[in-house]
Formats: C-alpha cells, sequence, structure tokens
C-alpha cells in the first residue's frame, strides 16, 4: 500500500469517519425522534414548537458571544507560535516522551510533530494541534506501513483522546459570556481531572499494548 | 489549604500566561500587534464554523429536555445517580461527550445559561467538557488521516480515559465547589 499523500489525503478513507460519526448520528436522532413521541404522551407538545425555535435563536447568541474570545486567544497563540515559545516548550517535554514513545527512534521527527501536538493541546490551541497531529500520524506512518495501528499511534491518540489541555479557552469565554464572578475557577479542578483521564489513559494503553504483544495483533 | 492553592492557581494562570506570552515575544523582537492580527483574524471563521453543530445540538437537546423524554428515561436510574451525587442535568454532557466536542460544548453552553456559570451544575460542567476529548472523532479523523483501517485497542482506551476524567471531575468539584 502506498503511503497516502500529505495534506491532500487528510481524509482519505471516509469509512473510518462514518464509522466515528455513527454514533453521534444515531444520538441525535435519538434525542430528536424519542422527544417528540415522549411529548406526544407528557402532553407537552403545545409548548414544544415555542421552545424549538428560541433554542435554535439561542445556540446562534451563545456562538456569537465566543467570537470575541475566540479571537483573542487565536492572536495570543500565534505569538507564541512565533517567537519559539511553543518550541521551548517542546524541548523540555523531550526526555519525557521518549520514555512514552519508546519505540520511536530517537530524532525522529514523529517526536518533533508529536511534541508540538501536544504543547498546542496544553495551550488549548485545538486548531493548530490537528494539523501537527495529523503531520504526526504520517510520520508514524512510515514506521509502520500498514492497515493496522502502530503502537506508537495508540500512545499517541490515547492522551490525545484524554485531552492536555491547561487552558480551557472557549469553556472560560462561555463563562465570561454569563457573567460568572469568577470565569477562571475550574481551570484548577479542570487541570486535575485531565491529569486524570489522561494518567488513565497512559496506563491502559501500556496494558494494552503488552495485552497484544501476548495475544498476537488485536 | 489545597483548595485555596487550587483558586489561586486558577486565577493567576491566565494572567501569568499572557504575560509570559507576551514577554517572551518581545524578547524575540516579535512584531506583536501584526502577529497577534494574523491569528487573530481565524477567529470568526472559527466562531461561525461551529455555528450549526452547536443549532443543532441545542435544539435536539432542549426537545429532549422539554418534552420530558429525558425524565422519563432517566427515571430507573435518578436513586444510583442520587447516591452518587451525580446531579441528573450533566448525564447527558457525559453521554455526548466522546462522541462530539461541539455538541457537548452546546450542552455545556446550555447548563451554564440555565443554572448559571457559578451554580454547582454550571461549575460541574465545565469541569467534565475540559477533563477529556473528543474521542470518537479524533480516532476516526487521525486514523482516516493515513489509511489505517484497524485502530486496535484504542477505543477501549479512549473511552476508559474519558470514564475516569469524568468521575475525576465529580469527586474535585464535590470538594472544591459543593
Amino acid at each position: 500500500m502506498g503511503l497516502p499523500k500529505y495534506p491532500q489525503r487528510y481524509y482519505g478513507d471516509y469509512s473510518l469517519i462514518t464509522k466515528g460519526g455513527y454514533a453521534i448520528n444515531k444520538a441525535f436522532g435519538f434525542l430528536i425522534i424519542s422527544s417528540i413521541i415522549a411529548a406526544a404522551f407528557t402532553g407537552k407538545i403545545s409548548t414544544l414548537t415555542a421552545d424549538t425555535m428560541s433554542a435554535a435563536a439561542a445556540g446562534v447568541t451563545r456562538v456569537f458571544g465566543l467570537i470575541g474570545i475566540l479571537t483573542l486567544w487565536l492572536g495570543v497563540a500565534k505569538i507564541a507560535e512565533r517567537s519559539g515559545l511553543l518550541r521551548l516548550f517542546t524541548k523540555v517535554l523531550q526526555p519525557f516522551l521518549s520514555l512514552l514513545f519508546p519505540s520511536i527512534p530517537k530524532g525522529h521527527p514523529a517526536m518533533g510533530s508529536i511534541l508540538m501536538n501536544f504543547s498546542a493541546n496544553l495551550f488549548g490551541f485545538g486548531s493548530a494541534a490537528t494539523p501537527f497531529g495529523l503531520k504526526a500520524m504520517q510520520e508514524l506512518q512510515s514506521l509502520n506501513r500498514s492497515e493496522n495501528a502502530s503502537e506508537a499511534m495508540c500512545t499517541f491518540l490515547a492522551i490525545n483522546t484524554s485531552s492536555l489541555t491547561l487552558i480551557p479557552s472557549t469553556i472560560i469565554a462561555l463563562r465570561v459570556n454569563a457573567h460568572s464572578a469568577n470565569p477562571a475557577e475550574i481551570v484548577g479542578p479542570m487541570i486535575i481531572a485531565t491529569l486524570v483521564s489522561t494518567f488513565v489513559a497512559v496506563n491502559a494503553d501500556i496494558l494494552c499494548r503488552f495485552h497484544s504483544r501476548k495475544r498476537g495483533l488485536n | 489549604m489545597v483548595i485555596h492553592w487550587i483558586n489561586t492557581v486558577s486565577s493567576w494562570f491566565i494572567p501569568f500566561f499572557l504575560l509570559a506570552v507576551f514577554l517572551h515575544g518581545s524578547y524575540k523582537k516579535i512584531p506583536l500587534y501584526d502577529t497577534f492580527i494574523e491569528g487573530a483574524r481565524e477567529g470568526f471563521t472559527l466562531a461561525v464554523r461551529l455555528i450549526p453543530y452547536v443549532v443543532g445540538i441545542y435544539v435536539a437537546v432542549s426537545l429532549f429536555e422539554n418534552s420530558g423524554a429525558m425524565d422519563i428515561l432517566l427515571y430507573p436510574f435518578r436513586p444510583a445517580l442520587t447516591f452518587l451525587g451525580v446531579p441528573e442535568e450533566v448525564i447527558p454532557l457525559m453521554v455526548v461527550r466522546p462522541l462530539s466536542g461541539p455538541a457537548a460544548l452546546g450542552i455545556t453552553a446550555g447548563l451554564i445559561e440555565k443554572f448559571g456559570p457559578d451554580s454547582y451544575i454550571g461549575r460541574l460542567a465545565s469541569v467534565i467538557d475540559g477533563s477529556t476529548d473528543t474521542t470518537l472523532y479524533i480516532l476516526a479523523v487521525y486514523f482516516a488521516s493515513v489509511g489505517v483501517k484497524n485502530p486496535r485497542y484504542s477505543l477501549p482506551v479512549g473511552l476508559t480515559s474519558d470514564f475516569s476524567g469524568f468521575i475525576a471531575a465529580l469527586l474535585i468539584c464535590q470538594m472544591v465547589f459543593a
């Protein structure tokens, strides 16, 4: 199998996207269908039209309230990227990262992309994290060359899906908008919760890795 | 003591981070304003791209709550949830979080709006939303981008970590905010 070219084939295989998107499509359908059927029995069907319309309008208002803070954050993140602060951060994390990815040779470009992806995630800069992450996957695939996920890929995505965000800018924006007395008060608890989920992800990944080595690929 | 420390870190973190970014930027002689504008330009498009997701989920969740469907479905689980101290309002958020980031954000926004950002539920929803990432979406897009068809054990690992993040969020919020 030839390696997909980057970035033209970001979404080279649609079957996986549909598979991943399947659950949300089902959930969306389930919420709406079960609600309307339930409303017919609970006698709330008369207020449902107004509720639905105002919910749609509220969704747009909510997003518009986010624009200012998103704009600010993306601007600040650009400065961090351009000044090399993001790269500096990467250097600090390097030894820790070689521990996590024993199968990646030292100095392989995959490590750099993984580090950039993690750093961007830590800063809550999700839209920068994704390009670095896809680049990292491409470099990991150059070590893998198979249709089965490599161990390093599984570790990389385990950490990614557990979230590494230190600054949840969007959530803070939501709270600012709703006139919170202290919008950032959730940052501390959130960092602890995300550390727990990342810690569990790393350990579950290690367990699965050794288990699958014993039992063969699955 | 620990709680006080967490609150202090929370309120100092962002101003301090901004200071670090701007100090480092001016030390490296980056054109601060120009660079800021260059990045900030993406803010509007990013927000506008969120609109369909947020509207879709706002409508679905509003229907689910206002029709009484949620009450009916959660009824059998209520004693167990109350026993564990899980407010039933955040259950839909926990279900949606691994499926879709914007959808989860929509639910969080709805809870913050309904109960207030400084209510227990508002704070808990914020922490739950930030405790983990969109497992299914990330796995689908990242693996698809390189043509990997067998994700092996990564889905169960991702879902396990989501679940542990929720438990941690609940416990910490009970300690800090209750």
